[in-house]
C-alpha cells in the first residue's frame, strides 16, 4: 500500500470511519464574552449593553463553525456562548430582580442561533453580594420564562469550604422552578449546575460561563467521541486493562487532536484568542455515543454493577493523560461524562436496577463532573436535594476537584417513571431516593470549612 | 475560501463499478485541479479510492467543488467526501 504524502490510507479510513459510523464531532465550540463594561447604575441600559455587546461579538460564530465543519469534514454539534457571570453585571443596577437580563441573553442568543447561553451565574461559596441574591430570587422565574438560558451556582471550593445556607436554598430553588415547568417535566432544572469548585473555561453547557480570570473574549471547545472509544475497547476483547489504558489513551489523543484543530482555525477566523479544550467525553442518544456502555465493554453486565467505579476511574485517566498530550491548552471540566438522561446505556442501567442514586454518587468521585441529569420524584422534600447537593459538593471539596449536580425533581412522577425532554437533553428514568430525612443539619445552616490540604491520607 | 497548502483529500467509498474514477476526475479536471497522488483498493469489502490533490490552481471554491463532487457521487451511488489535508496530519501526527 503505497503512502500519500505523510499519512497511510489506513489512517485516512480510520478518521473516516470515526466519524461516520463512531459519532466523532466536536460537541461544542463556546464562545465567552465578557459582559463587565456593560454594567450600569440602571438595568434597562445594561440590557441594552448586554444585548449589543453579544449580537456584535457572537454575530458570525455559527457560521464560522458551520464553515470549518465542512472543509474539515469533522461536525461541530453546538455553537454557544458563556457570559460574565450576570450576579456581577447586574448588581451595579441595585435591582432585586435580574430575570429581564436572564431574557436578553435569551433574545441575544436566538438572534445569533446559538442553542445555549450560560452564565445567569452567582459564585456564592464564601457568601451574597446583592447581585448574588437578586439571582437568587430570579433563578426559577428565568429558567421558567427562558429557553436558552442556562444558569450556575458555585456554592463550595476546596480553599473557601461549603456554604450551606446557599444550599440549603437551592434546595427550594429547584423545587420551584420544577413546579414553574411542571407542564415540560420540570425542564427548568435541567438548566441549573451547582458547582463545587466550578471552572471558569468550561465550555459545556448548562455549566458554562464566563469567568472572572478570563480575557475580554475567548474561544473554548468541547470535545466529545464516546463512540469512538467504545469501539477501540469492543476490538480489544483480550487486552488487558494496562492494555486498554493505553488503547484509550491513543483514541483520546486523537479525538482531541480534532478539538485542537477545530479550535484554533474558528478562533484564528473569528480573531480571538483560543482558550482551551475540554477533554470531556459526553455521551448523547445517539446508538452507541454511551459512556456506560465504555464501562459494559470493559468487562461489565451493566453499568452500575460492583467494578464499575474502578473502570470509570481508569477511562477516566486514561482520556485525561491521552488527550492531554494531543493539546497545547487544556481545561474546562476534562474528564468523564455520567449525565442520566443523555446516555441510553446510563439509562439502561438505572430501567434494570443496576444502578442507584447511591453507586452513581461513588462514580463522580473518579469522574468528571457529577450527579448529572437525573430525575427524582417530584415530592423529594427541598432538604433532601440540598442534602444530595452537599454529599457531591463534599466529594469534589475534598478530592480537590469539580463537582456539580443538575438535579430533576419531576413533578407528579415516582421512582420507575420516565420522564421525557426531547433534543438534546433526553429522557430520564425516575431514581429512587433515600427519604430519611437530613432536615435538621440543613436548617443548622452556615459554612463547613475549608479541608486541611496537608495531612493527605 | 483559501485553503492553507491547498491539499485536500478525497475519499470514495462504496460499491465497486465501471466508471468511478472517470467520473469523479472528470470534474476534478473541469475545476482545473490536480490529482497529486491515487489510491485505489478493497478495504473490508468497500471499494476505496483515495485522492491527494492540489487545489491551488482550481478555478472553483473548496464548498463549491464539494459540492459538485458530493453531486456526481450520488449519480454514481458512491460516497465522495473531500476534507483539507490538515485534518489528517492533524490527528495522527504531532
Amino acid at each position: 500500500m503505497p503512502t500519500l504524502f505523510s499519512f497511510t490510507p489506513e489512517e485516512i479510513l480510520e478518521t473516516i470511519r470515526m466519524v461516520q459510523v463512531e459519532n466523532l464531532d466536536i460537541r461544542t465550540i463556546t464562545l465567552g464574552i465578557s459582559l463587565r463594561d456593560c454594567a450600569t447604575g440602571s438595568l434597562k441600559e445594561t440590557c441594552r449593553r448586554v444585548y449589543d455587546k453579544i449580537t456584535r461579538r457572537a454575530e458570525k460564530l455559527v457560521a464560522v463553525g458551520e464553515e470549518v465543519a465542512t472543509a474539515y469534514g469533522i461536525p461541530i454539534v453546538n455553537k454557544r456562548i458563556a457570559v460574565t457571570p450576570i450576579a456581577q453585571v447586574g448588581e451595579p443596577s441595585g435591582e432585586s430582580d435580574l430575570t429581564p437580563l436572564a431574557r436578553t441573553l435569551d433574545r441575544a442568543a436566538q438572534e445569533v442561533g446559538v442553542n445555549f447561553i450560560g452564565g445567569f451565574s452567582a459564585l456564592v461559596h464564601k457568601g451574597f453580594t446583592k447581585g448574588d441574591r437578586a439571582i437568587f430570587n430570579s433563578l426559577p422565574e428565568a429558567l421558567a420564562t427562558t429557553e436558552r438560558v442556562c444558569a450556575s451556582v458555585n456554592v463550595a471550593t476546596t480553599r473557601a469550604g461549603m456554604n450551606m445556607d446557599a444550599i440549603a436554598e437551592l434546595g427550594q430553588l429547584i423545587k420551584k422552578t420544577a413546579q414553574l415547568t411542571a407542564d415540560r417535566g420540570g425542564i427548568g432544572c435541567a438548566k441549573l449546575v451547582t458547582f463545587c469548585n466550578a471552572p471558569e473555561d468550561n465550555p459545556f453547557m448548562a455549566g458554562a460561563f464566563h469567568g472572572p480570570g478570563e480575557p475580554e473574549c475567548v474561544l473554548n471547545v468541547g470535545i466529545s467521541g464516546p463512540g469512538v472509544v467504545l469501539a477501540a475497547v469492543r476490538q480489544h476483547p483480550e487486552a488487558d486493562l494496562g492494555k486498554l489504558a493505553t488503547i484509550i489513551k491513543n483514541t483520546a489523543f486523537k479525538v482531541t487532536r480534532m478539538g485542537e484543530l477545530v479550535g484554533r482555525e474558528v478562533s484564528a477566523r473569528l480573531g480571538v484568542p483560543f482558550g482551551i479544550v475540554d477533554l470531556s467525553l459526553a455521551p448523547t442518544n445517539a446508538l452507541g455515543d454511551s459512556v456506560a456502555e465504555i464501562l459494559e465493554a470493559i468487562g461489565l453486565e451493566r453499568c452500575g454493577a460492583h467494578g464499575t467505579t474502578a473502570a470509570l476511574a481508569l477511562l477516566n485517566d486514561a482520556v485525561k493523560k491521552g488527550g492531554a498530550m494531543a493539546s497545547s491548552y487544556v481545561g474546562g471540566l476534562s474528564g468523564a461524562f455520567i449525565p442520566v438522561s443523555e446516555d441510553n446505556g446510563m439509562i439502561r442501567a438505572v430501567e434494570s436496577g443496576a444502578l442507584s442514586l447511591e453507586k452513581l454518587e461513588a462514580m463522580t468521585a473518579v469522574c468528571s463532573v457529577g450527579l448529572d441529569m437525573f430525575a427524582v420524584p417530584g415530592d423529594t422534600p427541598a432538604e433532601v436535594i440540598a442534602a444530595i447537593i452537599a454529599d457531591e459538593a463534599a466529594i469534589g471539596m475534598i478530592n480537590n476537584k469539580t463537582t456539580a449536580v443538575r438535579v430533576i425533581p419531576v413533578p407528579g412522577k415516582k421512582p420507575g417513571d420516565m420522564v421525557e425532554f426531547g433534543g438534546l437533553l433526553g429522557r430520564a428514568p425516575v431514581m429512587r431516593v433515600n427519604n430519611f430525612s437530613p432536615a435538621a443539619m440543613i436548617r443548622r445552616g452556615g459554612r463547613i470549612p475549608a479541608p486541611v490540604q496537608a495531612l493527605g491520607n | 475560501m483559501t485553503v492553507a497548502d491547498g491539499r485536500a483529500i478525497i475519499t470514495v467509498l462504496g460499491q465497486d463499478r465501471v466508471g468511478i474514477l472517470a467520473g469523479i476526475t472528470a470534474v476534478l479536471a473541469a475545476a482545473n485541479v490536480n490529482i497529486l497522488d491515487i489510491s485505489q483498493t478493497i478495504l473490508q469489502e468497500f471499494f476505496t479510492m483515495i485522492m491527494v490533490v492540489d487545489l491551488k490552481g482550481s478555478n472553483l471554491d473548496f464548498f463549491d467543488l464539494q459540492k459538485q463532487l458530493k453531486a456526481r457521487g450520488e449519480e454514481l451511488g458512491v460516497q465522495v467526501t473531500m476534507q483539507q489535508a490538515e485534518v489528517f496530519k492533524f490527528m495522527h501526527r504531532i
